[in-house]
């Protein structure tokens, strides 16, 4: 086991020191598998994390899966993931698959939400859990979120690795409280003796026709609390890979997944693999413009990208991933490239996660910039019930279109 | 089955009736026996149920037809059945006077009765010695307090009332930025703690330190903490009275109400789940039971039958709002009833009574693997804390009183002096010890350097990110920069 983490150089968001020894991390040549010169110290020797944004594994995701695959024992060694045939399944089934392995490997995870047990979950991520595992480690909980995200993170601190599901991610507001000032604070106000290596999660974002207070972008609210990370999941790859890495992490993670981004179908390799947490992914590369995304935009913007390639525009797609913390340093190369930024989001205007990486960039980024930061994102309005009113909160192709031919003149 | 019998009986009732004169139009002695029937009827649904066959045997000779119904009804349900069954087809006829409704069987009413929102008497308080200190002769003797353990628990109580002062006048004299005493519920503090187990999870509100001190916390310990030097286990990072210690099983207090009683019951959903002989407890104030946090975890743990002790400690007041002003049940223990959580009412100022409840409560929790609520009845004798004048919004004459012979240190000192095992002499000496210990421990606590700045940004994380890491490059440059505007004795 201690191998396939140690080729993994960056997927060193698997803090748990049983998963392997910290010191041979140390050891392992994360540069072998970076383009880049890192020149970041990332590992401590009392832990495993890496820190955020300088986990210069760089590149493509699949080749992590390359190095897993060469240093399984019991698998043959093969040079890509290419030759390996992989299963194809949709993106609710990968989150299950990754939940499913996780909880297999030990015996701590359980699964705690409405209607998680014998339904399934609402969206069947965690379907068929409760009859292998028992009702009492997929646990159906009474209509109560402030509570069993309480009892999730009481459950946390005396060892257990609890994954809280909320139904709708909005209905997470209620449990601000315990998310802000408990999840978030008590590892650090117990002088780091109580740790909460929650996972909590949960579809949100703009769907179909879900009506206002079901289409929260919870990101944006939750961007500030200290202590917690934030991940985006946007396709079955990934979703299995954060899952697994989420719940690996002794932090408390809260993972973004997407309603209407349940059903996509990918083709995922059989071997097994966690990707790292504070990583950005390359969807494209390119040399005009970096366009910053995460979640279902990221499809928005791959479908506007096949138009700007053909009005002759190369836009390099970032999806971004990590949402606390920034993958800055994904993000800054790309800009030191094309030194133009769009950001797509479907958080709203102000205080978005937009708004945030606007702001990071800027700081960091500025003498890379030729032209202001663009940033598109829905408007600061509830979003309406009405269809075509909902399609129009939501950034569509044809804008990011047009911004790309604006911020390219 | 019984349906096809009762609907046999039915249309033997409704034959009689319509036999006889409807209910409405009077035939004497069927609509004395109807009328009083039904009032008999109405008595003994609204009512407890009580044995009704002696009322209707008096009816009987009335009307021999319905008595007789009434004995094949009692051969298959319980009387009150039968009552139902014939008010209902007094008035309108049904097919059923039982309905199996999702959650259980459930019987049917004709009677419109609201039940009352107050009961005539509040519930009992269980209470083992008197204001003397004495107990009452019939008590249940069946747990024997050794002497040793009594006056460790006596000498505990005391500690906690020594340092309460001690630490309190130190605010007052700047030497720590906040206090909250425990003034008044010493015997809810140490004597729950005696009751427990060593391992039993512990997740207070913020006025449980005596459960800390039982377990050996020690008086240097307490002060390191409020004076958030080096040495204290939060780092410096919470505001004094936030104890907290992995080693004691005692989880650091956040400033948040009642947030820790649903961390209780995910505590004791962990143990159920790997199958511990331990029970966790949670307590919290009169105030903490009107939370969304409180509902909800009660709920929660009957459900899902976890070994969880939800200890009120309902001391009448939350900063300026009386119990009235919080809630209007009868306090908190029958809030239990309503979650389906067993639960007592206990004499929050009786050290015994205490330590008995929870003792009981304790193996009632693990054997049993349900929750279980205790509401401690008792008085904030003490400010809410340093930041507070109690006196602005009670009478002094009050406070006077309950410091008075309901105080549980003096009565339980009755107790054990009454057994011979404390005496003045022993109080003395043993009050003088504390109050120099306590000194000696501010003095050195006060003394002792403060947390690094590194500290301010480890443990977010478990690994500090790169952000912080800047961050952190950047707080340590400025303050280099600016010495004389930083405090001193916070090294870099």
């Amino acid at each position: 086991m201690a191998s396939i983490f140690q080729g993994i150089g960056a997927a060193t968001s698997l803090s748990s020191s049983t998963l392997f020894d910290s010191k041979k991390l140390q050891l392992c040549s994360r540069r072998s598998l970076s383009e880049r010169k890192t020149s970041f110290v990332v590992v401590r020797a009392a832990g495993a994390k890496m820190d955020g944004g300088s986990s210069g594994i760089g590149g493509r995701a699949d080749q992590l899966v390359t190095n897993a695959v060469a240093t399984k024992a019991d698998t043959p060694a093969a040079a890509a993931a290419a030759s390996k045939p992989g299963h194809e399944l949709l993106l609710f089934e990968a989150l299950r698959e990754g939940l499913e392995e996780e909880m297999e490997r030990d015996a701590r995870v359980c699964v705690m939400g409405e209607d998680v047990g014998h339904y399934g979950g609402s969206y069947k991520v965690t379907k068929g859990l409760a009859p292998k595992y028992g009702d009492l480690r997929v646990l159906d909980t009474p209509i109560a979120e402030n509570s069993f995200t309480g009892m999730g993170i009481g459950a946390a601190m005396m060892g257990l690795r609890p994954i809280i599901e909320g139904m709708n991610m909005g209905f997470l507001l209620l449990a601000f409280n315990q998310i802000s000032n408990n999840c978030g604070m008590l590892h650090y106000t117990s002088g780091g003796q109580f740790k909460i290596p929650v996972v909590i999660r949960g579809p949100g974002g703009v769907g179909r026709q879900l009506g206002a207070e079901h289409s929260q972008r919870l990101e944006s609210y939750f961007q500030s609390i200290p202590g917690i990370q934030m991940v985006a999941c946007s396709t079955p790859y990934n979703a299995k890979g954060l899952m697994k890495a989420a719940i690996r992490s002794d932090n408390p993670v809260i993972l973004f997944e997407h309603v209407l981004l349940y059903n996509l179908k990918e083709t995922i390799p059989d071997e097994e693999y966690v990707l790292n947490l504070e990583e950005a992914e390359m969807v494209r590369p390119g040399e005009h413009v970096t366009i910053l995304t995460y979640s279902r935009m990221r499809y928005h913007v791959m479908q506007a990208a096949k138009t700007l390639v053909n009005k002759g525009y190369d836009p390099e797609v970032i999806d971004i991933r990590s949402l606390k913390p920034f993958d800055l340093h994904t993000i800054g190369n790309s800009i030191k490239k094309t030194h133009r930024v769009l950001i797509v989001e479907e958080c709203m205007r102000t205080g978005g996660i937009g708004a945030s990486l606007t702001a990071a960039i800027s700081e960091n980024f500025h003498d890379y910039l030729d032209a202001p930061i663009v940033c598109l994102s829905s408007q600061d309005v509830p979003t309406p019930y009405a269809g075509t009113l909902e399609e129009w909160t939501v950034v569509q192709p044809p804008q990011i279109v047009a911004a790309v031919e604006q911020l390219c003149r | 089955m019984a349906s096809s019998s009762l609907k046999k009986s039915k249309n033997f009732i409704f034959y009689n009736l319509n036999l006889k004169s409807k209910f409405l139009i009077p035939d004497r002695t069927s609509a004395i026996t109807n009328s009083l029937f039904h009032h008999r009827l109405l008595h003994s649904i609204s009512s407890p149920p009580s044995p009704p066959v002696p009322k209707y045997a008096s009816y009987s000779q009335l009307n021999s037809a319905i008595f007789e119904l009434a004995c094949l009804r009692r051969r298959l349900h319980s009387t009150t059945s039968v009552s139902n069954d014939i008010s209902q087809l007094a008035v309108e006829p049904t097919s059923h006077q039982v309905l199996d409704f999702p959650g259980g069987k459930v019987k049917f009413t004709q009677k419109l009765i609201f039940t009352s929102n107050s009961t005539e008497e509040r519930v009992h308080c269980y209470r083992v010695l008197d204001e003397n200190g004495q107990p009452f002769t019939d008590i249940d003797s069946s747990l024997k307090i050794s002497k040793e353990l009594a006056v460790q628990m006596y000498t505990n109580m005391v500690t906690l009332e020594v340092m309460d002062t001690i630490f309190y006048e130190s605010q007052r004299q700047g030497r720590i930025s906040f206090y909250a005493t425990t003034t008044g519920e010493e015997a809810i503090n140490i004597a729950s703690a005696a009751a427990l187990d060593s391992k039993d999870f512990v997740f207070p509100q913020y006025r449980e330190p005596g459960v800390l001190l039982w377990r050996g916390f020690t008086l240097q310990e307490f002060a390191n903490q409020l004076f958030g030097n080096k040495y204290e286990y939060g780092k410096g990072r919470q505001m004094p009275i936030h104890y907290g210690s992995r080693k004691h099983n005692y989880i650091t207090v956040a400033s948040t109400v009642a947030t820790q009683i649903p961390h209780a019951v995910g505590a004791a959903y962990s143990l159920k789940m790997e199958n511990q002989d331990s029970c966790v407890i949670t307590y919290f104030g009169d105030g903490g039971t009107s939370t969304a946090d409180f509902h909800a975890a009660m709920n929660f743990a009957a459900v899902m039958e976890v070994p969880v002790i939800f200890f009120c400690r309902n001391n009448g007041w939350a900063i300026s709002t009386p119990v009235d002003e919080q809630f209007r049940s009868d306090g908190v223990v029958v809030k239990g009833k309503a979650y389906g959580v067993p639960s007592i009412r206990i004499d929050g100022n009786d050290a015994l009574a205490i330590y008995n409840a929870v003792n009981e409560a304790r193996k009632m929790a693990i054997k049993e693997q349900t929750p279980v609520l205790i509401e401690a009845l008792t008085y904030r004798a003490g400010h809410h804390t340093t930041s507070d004048d109690s006196t602005r919004y009670r009478s002094t004459d009050e406070i006077e009183r309950w410091r008075g012979d309901q105080n549980p240190v003096k009565r339980f000192r009755k107790w054990i002096e009454s057994k011979g095992w404390w005496n003045d002499v022993a109080e003395s000496e043993y009050r003088s010890s504390i109050r120099k210990q306590v000194a000696q421990a501010i003095q050195v606590a006060e003394r002792i350097e403060k947390p690094p700045v590194a500290e301010m940004f480890n443990d977010v994380y478990d690994i500090p990110p790169k952000n912080l890491k800047e961050q952190e490059v950047f707080v340590r440059k400025t303050v280099k920069k600016h010495t004389e505007d930083y405090p001193s004795d916070v090294p870099l």
